[in-house]
């Protein structure tokens, strides 16, 4: 006689729920920092704001020293195609322009302003009133991206107006909304969808415009069941806008990944989502478009989650651009003793800063402060050859090989097994059971291999 | 029987010689005629295939070598010019005279001279350390202490100082073979001119930031003050982005810099000591 299947589904949404078929982890998600309200940071009394926060080419400062500026005028102008403009987050008088260390310790070329009062400048609408209608055109979008300085908020902090401009000889069908927020610990891109959802999906119906596409995808991880109901339930109001519920599952905020647990396309290795006729935007850029369309708002602050289990007050602030991070740590109740790490950004892929005396720039998602009991790596070991690298690896690579081979520096065969397709996710170092350090040493094979393609292109 | 041991016999043979012929025409067929002077050269290299002259190893610079007109620009620093006289007489060429380098570290950055302001414990590898952020000090330029040169010595040529926490090269082992050079993601070490005694005579700062910050993280960088470039009666020193640095070729040892170095990031090591100076230099804990 067959036995009666005694187990029970407890929640029948998760066999049917949406995601990327290779690879992932779930690690515990610890969002501390949910449902806190945005709050807008004070102003601190200096900020520093580095002339490179995109990917690209750093802007150009066009301040001198003792100029006066007001809050969101251009003081570094883009260079180049892929690079964008950067505006002051304060109203004060530049001190300097000089090298500052910036969040890897290294200096690097910064505008620094004496913060006087806090006097905007005159086309910004301050108001905080809703405007759904998009007046402008196609062109003047993507030009006001520009001009505004967006770029992609959700770490990468790519120049938001290449993605819009579509290469000729592509199309694009379809805009997708990042709003999974796969890291453990950030709330920031869920609370801006919770507080601003009109506006978001006001961004949403700018940037199809800006692309010239009918229909949008929002993907939002199930951990945020209040974010899908309320996107949900106003989508109905937006043409074309559609909301989808994600299973939860690291990496899925990976531009690739979300792609293909949406619409089911690969992209392939080396290539961009616009070859597969899609473009991936985050709800944190959305809403920069908001308001830099519809209120003429540059990108001059952003909201970043500050975190930590021994942190008095986690929460969300609406941080200007420049704040050093020891200001954003003393407005959520001081650095607790025996903190062993301050990562910036994720738990998986931030980095430790050395100082918390370096600046919030456009890139800063999250701050987070590690005790020292959980901030320490393990002792590495030999592979044990279990294989679970490869089975979390969400971009089918295999990590044990890609790390053994970088340590034998055979560079030509690490391009071979397509190191530059690893995003640095962390997966692999995060499973690993003999505690080896993985993407360390794949991210060093990665960019030496990369080096090689240069030298071997510029040949 | 018989006939089955004979028929064997007869056709392996014959087999064989057929073979023999094939081999015999394909082998005078196919042959690549190969100067026997490289073997030569060859066998008079030191074998450590280290890279050093530029080549891939030992028997790539022999090749090139023997093809070359004049030994202008090839030179194995592992054998010197002894080896090189050698190898010319046996070429019947005539050997260049090239200065016998040493490899320098140029940092001076212990933990009581570089404070050290967080500590970093990701893997032990200068390279991943470098790309991940500035380092445990202040100095973004400074030597990072893990290593990378050290393994990549093959003649033993230097060690990890555990007190400085400096890479220490030893004079008679190193053969200028430019290895530790290009381990070194930050190029702290530079190949200098050996001077007689082993004396040296270098600016051990690679900070190119201006004097206020480069002071501040370390105690003996150097500021860019110009100093010791005025006082140069040789031209030896140039200053570029706040860093002096002093031309091995054009310095004499005269010392008036190292003297008037305001953070002692000059450092004069194995000269005689001063006779009107009592007070100890702090170069003493790098010759090791």
């Amino acid at each position: 006689m067959r036995k009666k299947d005694t187990r029970v589904i407890t929640n029948k949404r998760d066999t049917v729920l949406k995601t990327f078929p290779v690879g992932g982890v779930h690690p515990p998600e610890n969002k501390l920092s949910a449902g806190k309200a945005i709050v807008n940071l004070s102003l601190p009394a200096q900020v520093v704001i580095p002339v490179s926060q995109h990917i690209g080419a750093p802007a150009t400062a066009i301040v001198n020293k003792g100029d006066v500026v007001k809050v969101g005028q251009i003081i570094a102008a883009s260079k180049g195609f892929v690079s964008t403009n950067i505006h002051s987050s304060v109203s004060g008088k530049v001190n300097k322009i000089d090298l500052m260390p910036d969040s890897s310790g290294y200096k690097q070329m910064s505008i620094v302003i004496d913060v006087e009062g806090d006097e905007w400048i005159d086309t910004i609408d301050k108001t905080d009133m809703l405007k759904k209608e998009v007046t402008l055109s196609k062109e003047d979008i993507v030009k006001r991206c520009l001009e505004s300085g967006i770029v992609g908020l959700g770490g990468a902090t790519f120049p938001s107006h290449v993605k819009l401009s579509i290469p000729p000889g592509k199309k694009c069908d379809v805009l997708i909304i990042n709003g999974v927020e796969c890291e453990p610990y950030l709330t920031s891109d869920h609370q801006l969808m919770m507080e601003k959802s009109e506006e978001i999906l006001t961004g949403v119906t700018i940037l199809m415009k800006g692309l010239g596409v009918e229909k949008a995808m929002i993907g939002i991880e199930n951990n945020k069941p209040d974010a899908i109901e309320k996107l949900g339930k106003l989508t109905e109001k937006y043409k074309g806008i559609t909301v989808h519920s994600l299973k939860v599952k690291y990496p899925q905020g990976g531009e690739k990944q979300l792609i293909k647990a949406l619409i089911n396309r690969e992209v392939p290795s080396g290539r961009l989502p616009v070859d597969v006729g899609t473009v991936v935007h985050n709800t944190g850029t959305a809403f920069a478009v908001y308001e830099a369309v519809q209120k003429n708002k540059p990108l001059f602050e952003r909201i970043v989650t500050i975190t930590g289990k021994a942190l008095a007050k986690p929460g969300n602030f609406r941080v200007r651009i420049g704040t050093p991070v020891s200001s954003l740590i003393e407005a959520a109740g001081g650095m607790p003793g025996g903190t062993g790490k301050i990562v910036n950004g994720g738990p998986m892929m931030g980095k430790a800063l050395g100082s918390p005396e370096v600046p919030v720039v456009k890139g800063t998602s999250g701050i987070i402060l590690f005790p020292e009991s959980e901030a320490k790596r393990t002792k590495s070991n030999p592979c044990i050859r279990c294989s679970k690298c490869i089975s979390v690896c969400a971009m089918g690579l295999e990590p044990y090989l890609l790390m053994t081979i970088t340590e034998r520096a055979l560079f030509e065969r690490a391009e071979k097994e397509k190191i530059t397709d690893c995003m640095e996710c962390g997966s692999c170092s995060y499973v690993c059971p003999a505690g080896r350090p993985l993407l360390d040493y794949i991210r060093l094979g990665k960019s030496s291999v990369l080096k090689m393609i240069r030298e071997r292109n510029a040949k | 029987m018989d006939s089955t041991v004979i028929f064997t016999v007869v056709s392996l043979s014959s087999l064989g010689a057929l073979s023999a012929v094939i081999l015999y025409v394909v082998a005078q067929k196919f042959q690549v005629f190969e100067d026997p002077r490289i073997e030569e050269v060859q066998n008079a290299l030191p074998g450590a295939n280290c890279g050093g002259c530029g080549f891939a190893g030992c028997r790539n610079f022999a090749e090139a070598l023997v093809k070359a007109e004049s030994f202008d620009g090839l030179n194995c620093p592992v054998g010197g010019a002894s080896l090189m006289d050698d190898v010319a007489k046996l070429l019947g060429r005539e050997a260049v005279a090239v200065d016998p380098l040493v490899a320098v570290v140029r940092c001076n950055g212990t933990p009581t001279h570089r404070p050290r302001t967080s500590v970093y414990d990701g893997i032990p590898n200068c390279r991943v350390a470098h790309s991940l952020y500035a380092g445990e000090t202040a100095c973004g330029f400074g030597c990072l202490g893990l290593g990378d040169c050290v393994v990549a010595c093959k003649f033993d040529a230097m060690y990890m100082d555990p007190v400085t926490e400096l890479p220490v090269i030893i004079d008679d082992k190193c053969v200028a073979c430019g290895a530790c050079v290009k381990a070194c993601p930050r190029t702290i070490i530079e190949l200098r001119k050996k001077a007689k005694k082993d004396r040296k005579l270098y600016v051990s700062c690679v900070n190119k930031d201006k004097g206020g910050p480069a002071k501040k993280a370390c105690n003996v960088a150097c500021i860019g003050c110009g100093k010791c470039f005025k006082v140069c009666e040789y031209g030896a020193i140039t200053i570029e982005n706040n860093l002096a640095f002093i031309d091995s070729t054009k310095c004499v040892f005269c010392r008036k810099c190292v003297t008037e170095c305001p953070t002692d990031a000059i450092l004069e090591i194995n000269f005689p000591p001063r006779k009107e100076k009592v007070e100890v230099k702090a170069s003493d804990e790098t010759i090791a």
